[in-house]
């Protein structure tokens, strides 16, 4: 008597829920969103230019914040499962760890696109692809304007990220390499400046001291650590973007107010509005397309001459 | 003969001063050795160097004829000599069986406490001491009688060949002291070399075989107990033949002591009560009295001295100084009003041991001025350098840390303190514990002097001859109660014990 | 004989005071342009100088924190209170109110958070790890839903001035500290705060016997903390002219603490030495911009500050000194 009832009622909840879930897939496409924090004002870009994609793609987002945490992401990812999403967007902690629960979701049958970063996993299938800047590509970006800016011939500092950090590593690497063809260009120092602004001005006033007149150009990991060393040059009494010249990386709003200022001459754009390409690429994995598994967002390099043209239509 | 412990030509230095010289002790198996000398005579210095607190830096030690070098006091027990002190060092949260077996825990095969046998064993060691209480209560639920027990019980398990004990008895009644020495006996037979020591000639002379009297860091020799007579041993340990006397005197000063009816009276407590502490209770203490508070340990002295002061809240009833009523709970207010308290815990309640002793001495008066009316230095150092002359404290200098003064001039310094402020009453909370024969004399005429200027006193003691001897009038304690008051010829040990034992009011 | 040592080497200063003018020696012999002091702009310039400069913010939050500690208390928020301080400093630098407030309010809202601190651990009882932890991490909350996840930027010239400026050729921080210092070691010292602080400190239970209010002095005590940490909450706000709450004081509650115990006050409480807490806040200074000079990587870096603090906290334990003292003495007498 009493398990007919509970497999009664076991029974009605399947069919509602079965109904519930084809009534939502026929509407809307449900997309799960695993960010990984607010830590910056790139990455605050990021998620808002994912959710106002969606909103304007009729999507219906599930954004959830790790702050920080992979086991965050992890439970996250679970809970997307569970609801039984059409597709997740993750923008991964750290790189690896993340086999089991990718493995749930590609046994869910729900394709997994990366954000920003990406994993190390044995089985690349995990994954649909992932959608980030080229770091290297940055840096070679980096390189070849410094190479033209100081007609082969200079003195470079290098403000690095955090040490560890892919962006830094990468960003190093793709200048130093390319950097490599002018041999008259010499760096004279890298050092870490945290991608903050306190430490880059710190870093650099010791630059300053040690090399004072020498240096021709400060290449900075990020924009935040470059508007340090601007400050730290202008208090060593020197024009920044005239006496030292700086290129930055990431193009933030803050950076083109010192390109237009005259204070910093060039910086790499790092975008972070993915939210439309990501959902362009979802879409096509859902149809079932055949995608490349590292899509480039293509970066540009913007210079001071075209700094007060472009400035209005930046968005983050 | 063979010794169990002997130590040759032991001298050690501290920074100004050499602490001890020469010092030729020796102790033999199954004797009670008493280590007997005045604050300062270099007692303690003498038991760190046995216990591995400190070492030598001339002479040698042998234990059982093989010299000894100890690094720490775990290798001195290690090899044989347990040490119980007078603050006792156990873990007060921790359960009795956990003290005894702490560090030692005997493990199951499986690698797991064998709680079985810890509880076991505590029980077969305490019962060796004859004590049978409930092993697995926290240590700090019992009395300090039995937390001394239950650290006698731990250097046991040690297997102890000698065993220092210093100043066991000092927070024992008489009935807890006399089982202690029951003990000692128990252990003696067993053939320990148990050293001991005490301010009381009494129990010396009660437990020891022999005794080993330094002075000023000095060996002055060593003694057959049945042979010496008490003025020997205290000329040996004072090395003044005044002192002695005031010893031998027992009663100079009873005569002044009481009031003629209508005197002012300066504390006045009625109905004063808290729950667990002391039942209502009422005071009074007129100008220039000194009123006793006697009972056995626990019968609700120390709190109620607590309370008076503002330490501890009262459920019930107030205090009132000359008239004023006190706010509870507030020994600054205690303090405005003239109020003082030296409380029973020198050393967590009393001084504040890394300031200096100018420091400690203006302390009381500076907080009554408040944050901003700040002493100026000369007129601190002035404070400091009067009551450490008028009290004669022994110390290298007023700027010389509290924490370096020996107990008795820890003491008087805390009585400085209070004297140094606006004072009209203090409460002694066994101002004698712990401080030798010459300076307990010493402390008992200050207290006297005092209230021959007008300074109303409320002593308390466990020591009855010395209630019976300072106060005009005692109040007496039991189980958290006062059963009566006794004062002329009445107030005297036999009187104050037949009191408690009774229970019949003499008033 | 137990060892006894000259005065001099007693002193509470002695030993970091000594380690201090080595590293300045060490740098100004074998770092590269280290010790050259020029004058530009009409202000000195130079390691030297930015030592100096770059210490003021450690100097403010030691000085807070030396009184914290020597209550037994300690207090992990300054950090925190740094970001919410500079946040608000910057959000109305940007909208161009005038200087008073821009300096006054946020200094208002780090003593509140210091007042806050003091209420929860004098008259609440909590523990003081606990009860700072609490804002430690909710600060840097507030600050970051100030900003809005953004560094906030501004322009304004006269609040600059406190991290820009310079009188005499000297900057404007390096006076504020040494008038915030001057004021503190009077007020400790005129008054009975300074007395009743390590009296609290050395023992609780026998300084309520005497009279002393724990409460009223624990409150002064965390909110001068709170008050030292909006200050340098202002400077390093306008040392970057910008608020970045993320980063901006992180980790510097360890510095106040290093600087407070590598200047001789012990973490449990009691005797302080306001002076040898800026001779730690300086120390801690001259080995970053060593490091920096020198061009130490980063890792490496983590690693010569350890070795550096665990020296120093050697040489200060009076145990590892008597047994290295004793150590040298055997090797002495056997040889």
């Amino acid at each position: 008597m009493k398990h007919k009832r509970v497999l009664l009622l076991t029974l009605v909840s399947v069919v509602l829920l079965a109904f519930g879930c084809a009534a939502f897939a026929a509407d809307t496409l449900v997309v799960g969103f695993s960010q990984i924090g607010a830590e910056s004002g790139w990455r605050t870009a990021e998620t808002e230019s994912v959710i106002s994609a969606a909103k304007d793609l009729g999507i219906d987002l599930k954004f959830s914040d790790a702050q920080q945490k992979q086991e965050n992401q992890i439970s996250a990812i679970r809970a997307f499962i569970a609801q039984g999403v059409d597709g997740i967007l993750l923008a991964p902690v750290v790189e690896t760890g993340w086999e089991p629960v990718l493995t749930e979701a590609k046994e869910a049958g729900i394709p997994v696109i990366l954000l920003d970063r990406g994993i190390t996993v044995a089985d690349e299938s995990l994954y649909v692809c992932k959608i980030t800047s080229d770091f290297i590509f940055e840096g070679e970006q980096a390189a070849k304007w410094t190479a033209a800016e100081l007609g082969g011939k200079g003195n470079v500092v290098q403000l690095q990220g955090t040490p560890g950090a892919s962006a830094a590593i990468e960003r190093q690497k793709g200048f130093e390499d390319e950097l490599a063809k002018t041999p008259d260009i010499k760096i004279l120092e890298s050092q870490t400046g945290d991608f903050t602004m306190e430490l880059g001005k710190q870093v650099m006033e010791a630059f300053l001291k040690k090399y004072g007149n020498d240096i021709d150009v400060v290449y900075a990991h990020n924009d935040d650590m470059g508007l340090g060393a601007v400050q730290a040059i202008k208090e060593a009494g020197l024009k920044p973007g005239a006496d030292i010249k700086l290129i930055t990386v990431d193009a933030t709003k803050a950076a083109f107010e010192a390109m237009v200022a005259g204070e910093v001459n060039a910086v790499v754009e790092c975008n972070p509005l993915l939210g439309p390409l990501a959902f362009e690429t979802l879409k096509k994995a859902l149809a079932g397309e055949k995608l490349d598994k590292w899509i480039v967002q293509v970066d540009q390099v913007f210079t001071k001459d075209q700094a007060a043209s472009v400035i209005g239509s930046r968005k983050y | 003969m063979d010794y169990l412990l002997e130590t040759s030509r032991i001298g050690i230095s501290f920074p100004g001063v050499k602490a001890l010289s020469g010092i030729d002790f020796r102790l033999k198996a199954g004797e009670v050795h008493a280590l007997m000398g005045q604050n300062g005579a270099g007692k303690s210095t003498l038991l760190k160097i046995l216990s591995g607190v400190y070492r030598q830096d001339e002479g040698r030690i042998f234990l059982k004829g093989r010299e000894v070098n100890f690094s720490s006091p775990t290798e001195a027990q290690h090899s044989g000599i347990s040490t119980v002190h007078q603050e006792i060092n156990l873990i007060p949260t921790l359960s009795v069986a956990e003290n005894l077996f702490l560090g030692i825990q005997p493990r199951t095969s499986s690698g797991r406490l064998d709680w079985k046998k810890i509880h076991r064993d505590s029980e077969n060691i305490l019962s060796r001491l004859d004590l049978r209480i409930d092993v697995s209560e926290q240590l700090n639920s019992y009395s300090t009688a039995i937390r001394q027990f239950v650290a006698i019980a731990r250097s046991l398990l040690f297997s102890a060949d000698v065993l220092i004990l210093d100043e066991p008895t000092s927070s024992l009644d008489k009935d807890e002291a006399a089982k202690l020495f029951a003990v000692i006996r128990g252990l003696k037979r067993d053939g320990l070399g148990i050293i001991f020591v005490t301010h009381f000639l009494d129990q010396m002379y009660e437990i020891s075989d022999r005794a080993t009297v330094l002075r000023n860091g000095e060996m002055i020799g060593c003694f057959e107990a049945a042979g010496l007579s008490r003025m020997d041993l205290i000329t040996a340990m004072v090395g003044d033949a005044q002192a002695a006397r005031a010893e031998n005197e027992p009663s100079k000063r009873r005569a002044r002591t009481s009031q003629a009816p209508g005197d002012e009276r300066i504390l006045e407590a009625s109905g004063l009560s808290r729950s667990g502490a002391i039942e209502p209770i009422d005071l009074s203490i007129g100008k220039g009295e000194v009123i006793g508070l006697a009972g056995l340990l626990g019968s609700g002295r120390s709190e109620t001295a607590r309370i008076l002061f503002g330490i501890d809240a009262p459920d019930k009833g107030d205090v009132r100084i000359c008239g004023s009523r006190l706010k509870p709970c507030s020994p600054i207010d205690a303090i405005m009003a003239g109020m003082g308290f030296c409380p029973e815990d020198r050393k967590t309640e009393g001084i504040i041991g890394n300031l200096s002793v100018r420091e400690n001495i203006i302390l009381a008066l500076q907080a009554s001025r408040g944050l901003r009316r700040m002493l100026g230095r000369e007129e601190q150092a002035a404070i400091a350098g009067k009551f450490i002359e008028a009290l004669s404290i022994k110390t290298s200098s007023a700027e010389e840390a509290v924490k370096n003064l020996s107990g008795g001039n820890q003491q008087k310094v805390i009585i400085a303190r209070w004297l140094a402020s606006n004072l009209r009453v203090l409460i002694l909370d066994e101002p004698t514990r712990g401080i030798d024969v010459a300076s307990k004399s010493e402390m008992q005429n200050l207290i006297l002097s005092l209230a021959d200027q007008g300074l109303g006193v409320l002593f308390i003691s466990s020591e009855l001859d010395e209630v019976a001897r300072c106060c005009g009038r005692a109040a007496v304690l039991r189980d958290r109660r006062k059963i009566g008051e006794l004062s002329g010829d009445e107030l005297s040990p036999d009187g104050i014990m037949r009191m408690i034992a009774g229970g019949e009011s003499a008033a | 004989m137990r060892q006894k040592l000259p005065d001099v080497l007693r002193s509470p200063y002695f030993w970091s005071l000594l380690f201090l003018a080595a590293l300045l020696i060490f740098n100004i012999l074998f770092t590269e342009r280290f010790g050259v002091i020029e004058v530009r702009d009409g202000h000195f310039y130079g390691n030297i100088m930015d030592i100096l400069r770059r210490s003021v913010p450690t100097v403010l939050l030691g000085t807070g924190m030396t009184l914290v500690i020597a209550t037994g208390g300690i207090d992990l928020s300054v950090g925190a209170v740094i970001a919410v301080s500079g946040a608000i400093g910057a959000l109305l630098a940007r909208d161009g109110y005038p200087l008073p407030v821009i300096i006054a309010l946020p200094l208002a809202a780090a003593l509140i958070s210091g007042v806050w601190n003091g209420f929860l651990v004098a008259k609440i009882g909590i523990q003081p790890f606990v009860a700072t932890l609490i804002l430690m991490v909710s600060g840097r909350g507030i600050a970051q839903l100030l900003c809005g996840g953004q560094i906030i930027k501004f322009s304004d010239p006269s609040f600059e001035y406190i991290s820009a400026g310079f009188i005499l050729g000297f900057p404007f921080s390096m006076y504020l500290a040494a008038a915030v210092l001057a004021a503190v070691q009077t007020v400790t010292r005129k008054t009975a705060l300074g007395l009743f602080i390590e009296s609290i400190g050395v023992n609780p239970a026998a300084s309520r016997c005497v009279g002393i209010n724990a409460t009223s002095i624990k409150l002064i005590v965390y909110a001068f903390s709170g008050l030292c940490a909006g200050i340098a909450g202002l400077l390093l706000t306008t040392e970057i002219r910008g608020a970045d709450a993320n980063n901006v004081g992180l980790n510097l509650e360890m510095d106040a603490i290093l600087a407070t115990v590598i200047g001789g006050t012990a973490m449990t409480g009691g005797k302080f030495y306001l002076a040898g807490s800026v001779i730690g806040a300086l120390i801690i200074q001259t080995l970053t911009t060593t490091i920096l000079a020198r061009g130490v990587t980063r890792p490496a870096t983590l690693v010569v500050k350890a070795i550096v603090v665990i020296s120093i906290s050697l040489i200060q334990s009076s145990v590892f000194r008597s047994q290295l003292s004793g150590l040298l003495a055997g090797r002495g007498g056997r040889a």
